[in-house]
């Protein structure tokens, strides 16, 4: 099954090839070939992983296990902005429970909500995470903005 | 044109979260030199704004100019006077709020390497000895003595060993090792080095979870400025990926190897065989940025002297969940949850009544504030069926609903299990399904259990009672059958609820159950 962006396979696996080559010095490379591959891709699918199986001399079944393992990797690209709402004991001692009904509203098809288990800023709670920018002290008008302009 | 002024702003991700950014350019607009430095830790008061000493918080662009000019009512006075700074005792974050954070000259103008220097002078055995010494434990959770480790490490021979950084911090309420990298990486670096100096390690790995972008950022810029004063130490970032269970120093050696971050049962110890079946030292962020200051002359006798019984030394504590002064406090252990909730956090932020405390992350008791006396330390925090954890203290009001909170803790280590062993992988989803059983009531007998071949099962279902037993052996096998602490201990919170608040277990008031109730 073929992923993110519509390039010929070959591509794929030359491009995934360059990746692999660029950790070739690392002890246990793996986990950051597949943070760059998610990042290139959208996604680390099936093709992906018998791609780096094969450069690092490893089953696809170890690979697939490991892509499987992490909730930061995902089999199928998702066109969709993406918002991630923490939703762990300090922000729900702040209110977030009460904000999501609306906040899934506001997303609609369009945004993908996400729940995340802490963004480490526990004091000023509800928190959001929209790509590297963090968002904190959201009330349900904020966090409508922030999953308004994702 | 009046005269430019120098501005400083933190550039801690909790205050660009709240738009210090934005303010900085706008103080910049106004052709003032901003300094973006590391946080102070009052929370409640980001972005706090800070000029010739004195504090502006929380400001937003509509202020600047009231800020400038002297007016501003968001004036707090002079930072390190304000009774929250005052009254702490700060050695891990001495330089917060004062330095920028990936600033060499910054950190060596203020003591920065002196830590390191003097390893290097003293040797390694002199170095062990003092870390032993300073009574360190580990800061993780688990305050296993580091010297302790940090021998075991040295003792083993093997051509490389490893110093690994466990910056995987996930729990929730905790912040202290995210503004220690955003805030004082340097700290943090010169630390690994120390402990490699120790045990003979040339290669360190600090393994941060994916959820903290700016530290990420910000440890390898330091490190590419701090590589030659660290060598022949190296050290590499390595970025999690969203798996809470990297917490586990042998799940995180599993990660860092590129495998499924699944828990290794102990023996053999990491110290032992660690990364790569290598002798590996796996220490906290706090823990190896506590080192620089306990390797300066007199420092690990310092050390000792702060805190109480077996626990020394200071304590990053981080106050947050509904709290009023939210944020970062470092102080001698034995202070009590009382002082801290009340004196210091001022109480809940919504201004309602404090319900409940959970100290430790989400596998921390909750706590009743008839126990809100006790003391913090590691021993006295075990003694009553607590722990101290990484030191966060979440703060509920009495709106929250702790079977709710009960529920969500077997619910976060279902979603979060690394699946190795039963009773967490299992146990945590059964365990769901009780507590809502409890609340809906108990249940009645299932389509296997009336059959009249089931001659010894019972035909009536089960009470909420029945069901509260079973949620309590449940609690037991898992506390004591799993491998790691995310099954271990996930018990703490759902028993202390459970206990504390047994009200919140009762059946909820649906309008199912009234109609049935109103129909008999």
């Amino acid at each position: 099954m073929a992923c993110g962006k519509a390039e010929p396979v070959s591509t794929k696996e030359q491009r995934i090839g360059e990746i692999v080559a660029e950790h070739a010095g690392r002890e246990g490379p793996l986990l950051p070939i597949l943070h760059d591959v998610q990042h290139e891709f959208g996604c680390v699918d099936a093709e992906s992983e018998a791609h780096i199986a094969s450069a690092l001399n490893l089953s696809r079944a170890d690979v697939h296990g490991v892509v499987s393992f992490y909730h930061d990797f995902h089999a199928r690209p998702d066109p969709r902005p993406e918002v991630q709402i923490c939703r762990a004991e300090a922000c729900k001692a702040r209110g977030v429970e009460a904000l999501i009904p609306a906040a899934e509203k506001a997303a609609g098809e369009r945004v993908k909500l996400s729940t995340v288990y802490c963004l480490g800023l526990c004091s000023a709670g509800p928190s959001a995470r929209v790509g590297d920018r963090l968002h904190a002290r959201l009330d349900a008008a904020g966090l409508a903005k922030v999953i308004e302009n994702a | 044109m009046p005269q430019s002024r120098i501005v400083r702003i933190s550039d801690d991700a909790l205050a660009r979260a709240l738009g210090a950014d934005e303010l900085a350019a706008a103080f910049e607009r106004k052709g003032h030199e901003v300094h973006r430095t590391s946080s102070w830790g009052m929370h409640w008061l980001e972005p706090l704004v800070e000029i010739e000493g004195m504090g502006f918080g929380p400001a937003n662009i509509g202020d600047v100019d009231a800020i400038l000019d002297g007016s501003s009512e968001k004036a707090i006075g002079e930072i390190v006077e304000h009774p929250f700074i005052a009254r702490q005792q700060r050695l891990t974050f001495a330089r917060a709020g004062q330095t920028r954070p990936t600033s060499l000259e910054d950190y060596l103008a203020t003591g920065g390497g002196i830590g390191l220097r003097r390893a290097r002078q003293i040797g390694p055995d002199k170095v062990l000895e003092e870390v032993l010494a300073s009574g360190l434990r580990g800061r993780g959770g688990a305050g296993f003595p580091t010297g302790i480790k940090w021998k075991t490490v040295a003792q083993t021979p093997a051509e490389q060993k490893y110093i690994v950084c466990n910056a995987d911090e996930g729990d929730s309420a905790t912040f202290a090792d995210r503004m220690v990298m955003e805030g004082d990486p340097y700290a943090l670096l010169e630390g690994m080095a120390i402990a490699g100096l120790a045990v003979g390690a040339t290669q360190g790995y600090i393994y941060v979870r994916s959820e903290y972008p700016d530290s990420i950022r910000k440890l390898n810029e330091a490190l590419k400025h701090c590589a030659p004063i660290i060598a022949p130490f190296r050290c590499e970032v390595r970025v999690g990926a969203g798996a809470y269970v990297c917490g586990e120093e042998t799940s995180l050696l599993n990660s860092i190897e590129g495998k499924r971050a699944e828990v290794r049962a102990k023996p053999p110890l990491p110290a032992i065989e660690g990364l790569f079946g290598r002798p590996t030292v796996v220490n906290n962020v706090l823990t190896l940025a506590a080192i620089p200051h306990i390797l300066e002359e007199g420092g690990s006798s310092i050390y000792d002297k702060l805190g109480v019984s077996r626990s020394k030394g200071t304590m990053p504590i981080q106050l947050a969940g509904n709290i009023r002064h939210g944020g970062l406090f470092e102080i001698a252990f034995g202070i009590t949850l009382r002082e801290l909730i009340y004196d210091i956090g001022g109480g809940t932020e919504s201004g309602r009544p404090v319900k409940a405390v959970q100290v430790g992350g989400p596998l921390g008791a909750y706590l009743h504030p008839d126990q809100f006396d006790i003391r913090f330390d590691y021993e006295e925090y075990t003694e009553a069926d607590a722990l101290i954890g990484h030191g966060g203290i979440t703060v509920f009001d009495d709106t929250a609903d702790m079977g709710q909170m009960a529920r969500f803790a077997m619910e976060f280590c279902a979603a979060e299990s690394c699946g190795k062993c039963t009773p967490c992988r299992i146990g945590a989803v059964r365990g769901v399904e009780l507590i809502d059983r409890i609340r809906a009531g108990g249940r009645a007998a299932d389509a296997v259990e009336i059959q009249p071949v089931m001659h010894n099962a019972p035909k009536q279902g089960r009470l909420p009672e029945q069901e509260i037993a079973l949620l309590t052996d449940l609690c037991e096998t898992m506390k004591y059958g799993s491998l790691c602490a995310l099954g271990g201990f996930t018990p703490f919170p759902v028993m202390s609820a459970l206990k504390n608040w047994p009200e919140d277990f009762m059946p909820r008031e649906t309008a199912a159950n009234v109609a049935e109730r109103n129909d008999a």
